[in-house]
């Protein structure tokens, strides 16, 4: 499974404490269980406490784990502001599946900086990339839990990822609390049905 | 090849030298490896050229990427590389940097800390979590772990008139700031150090710390008690005080800005993510629209949970509220309240 066809390399960005991380962990176990080759980097520490985070999954890949700049095949953008910040990692035409709901820094809610309209956002990366924009938040509490807003996130951008979909679920029921298992899979599918093509 | 030891492995360096007439050492930081390359070339007589930071290829300072990299290659060997980089977007976006957690103690500490000791007070701090202090102009120094109180105390025997107080972490004392402690007191600083002690080591992810009584495979061991300690090494003033009771922390603050000598101030309150994965819930609280006047003094607080609502131009509390209760105190109007069940 190692051929070119499989390979993608995706960016994962968000903030602190939207779970990135958990989205990358679940891709990348999904993709080592179908036999592929995966590079990962991730950004810690700082992350927890709510800064900018982007996160390199390489699925497919041999080599190092940080995407060239401007090469990866696909976003997967937790935050719309985040998603404008890191957009340079990604190809032209490319996927950007992004969530509009925004979480404002403390620059902003503090006066020192003032947060774009998401529309613009969204209507500046049509220009250049294929875009799914939708609200995951409410998808999420839809889910029956905020905090499942990675896993709707996930069960988007899964549409795009050379993996089948019942090997991520199963990582999903493997990895998140055995009590939320239910409320996860929900947000997957409710992601799912966002891009199924 | 990669090279992933030091010292390095200089038999494979040196049959990887004999087959080549240049190369290019990529190394982030200092250039180690490839000083070491030149002179396992040089007592070989090997003509092999070496290129690398020296030279001006690669830089010496931040992190490196792949662009980094393939620009220094090409550098290097004269080869182009591609220009294929996507045009950066012009979109003014707002920085995020990493903030203390809604909830989080040292929040509170600092702000009492700068009101009791003043804006234009020394505030030397060290290496956690609480180096986000920073943004609340309460970190003049971070320097290394421990740095913190020899800072303070070489600040104070400098000269240095205006009053000084240092701030370190639980785990960070005990790794390098007994030894600074010790010293400052024995030759006599006058600084206030502030043990912000919130039962855990949290910027690299919780793991335990001889304060805690937990040993490193998390088993029940003895707990090195702060304030024995201090006392033991000669501080006559140490007091432990709750940074979640504000009056509290402010009187205690005054007294050892006063005392003459090291005072020690332990600021004891476990880490809000310790505290949630323990199963502790508060109430979270809420603005009263009616009572808020729209000063926005709660939002210099610096607490992601609270916004500001540019049309209505009042202050609200987000879902992220872990019910600390540290800005009621902060609101002039007593506009902020517990959310009624």
């Amino acid at each position: 499974m190692t051929s070119d066809s499989s390979n993608f390399d995706l960016v994962i960005v968000g903030v602190g404490g939207q779970g990135a991380v958990k989205v990358s962990d679940i891709i990348g176990k999904a993709a080592v269980s179908e036999g592929m080759n995966v590079r990962a980097a991730e950004t810690h520490g700082m992350a927890q406490r709510g800064g900018s985070v982007v996160n390199y999954v390489r699925l497919g890949c041999d080599l190092g784990s940080l995407i060239p700049c401007g090469s990866a095949h696909g976003m997967l953008a937790l935050e719309p502001v985040e998603a404008m910040r890191y957009i340079h990692d990604v190809a032209k035409d490319k996927i950007v599946v992004m969530n509009t709901s925004p979480i404002y820094p403390v620059t902003v809610t503090s006066g020192q900086c003032t947060y774009p309209d998401p529309q613009e956002i969204v209507a500046r990366l049509e220009k250049d990339y294929r875009v799914v924009a939708f609200d995951a938040v409410a998808l999420a509490r839809q889910a029956g839990n905020m905090k499942t807003l990675n896993v709707v996130m996930l069960g988007a951008i899964s549409s795009y990822l050379p993996i089948p979909e019942e090997t991520l679920v199963e990582c999903i029921r493997n990895m998140v609390p055995s009590n939320t298992i239910d409320t996860n899979l929900k947000a997957f599918r409710l992601g799912r049905e966002t891009t199924r093509q | 090849m990669e090279i992933g030891t030091y010292p390095i492995p200089e038999d494979s360096v040196r049959q990887f030298l004999a087959k080549t007439e240049q190369v290019i050492v990529i190394e982030e930081l200092e250039p180690v490896i490839e000083d070491q390359c030149k002179v396992i070339a040089r007592d070989v007589g090997f003509e092999t050229e070496i290129f690398g930071k020296a030279d001006g290829f690669l830089p010496r300072t931040g992190e490196f990427n792949v662009d980094i990299c393939i620009e220094g290659i090409a550098k290097a060997f004269g080869i182009d590389s591609c220009e294929c980089k996507p045009a950066k977007q012009d979109m003014e976006l707002p920085v995020r940097p990493p903030a203390m957690c809604p909830g989080c103690s040292h929040r509170g500490t600092f702000h009492i800390m700068k009101k009791v000791f003043g804006e234009d007070a020394v505030f030397p701090s060290d290496i956690g979590c609480y180096t986000l202090g920073i943004q609340h102009g309460t970190v003049d120094t971070t320097l290394c772990m421990g740095a913190s109180i020899s800072v303070a105390s070489g600040i104070y025997d400098a000269g240095e008139k205006k009053p000084i107080c240092c701030t370190i972490g639980d785990s960070t004392f005990f790794h390098t700031g007994i030894n600074s402690l010790m010293n400052a007191i024995y030759n006599k600083s006058d600084i206030t150090v502030l043990i912000l002690d919130n039962r855990t080591t949290a910027m690299t992810g919780h793991q335990p710390n001889p304060g805690m009584g937990k040993t490193a495979t998390r088993e029940p061991t003895v707990e090195v008690a702060f304030d024995k300690l201090c006392s033991a090494m000669g501080a006559e003033f140490v007091e432990v005080v709750d940074p979640y009771d504000m009056a509290a922390t402010e009187d205690v603050l005054e007294r050892a800005k006063a005392h003459e000598g090291v005072s020690v101030v332990i600021a004891k309150r476990a880490c809000v993510i310790s505290a949630a994965r323990e199963g502790i819930r508060y109430t979270p609280f809420m603005v009263d629209t009616d009572l808020c006047k729209g000063c926005r003094k709660c939002l210099k607080f610096g607490c992601p949970a609270i916004e500001f609502d540019e049309v209505s131009k009042k202050a609200s509390i987000n879902s992220m509220c872990s019910g600390c209760g540290l800005c009621v105190e902060i609101c002039t109007f007593n506009a902020i309240m517990e959310v009624k069940k």
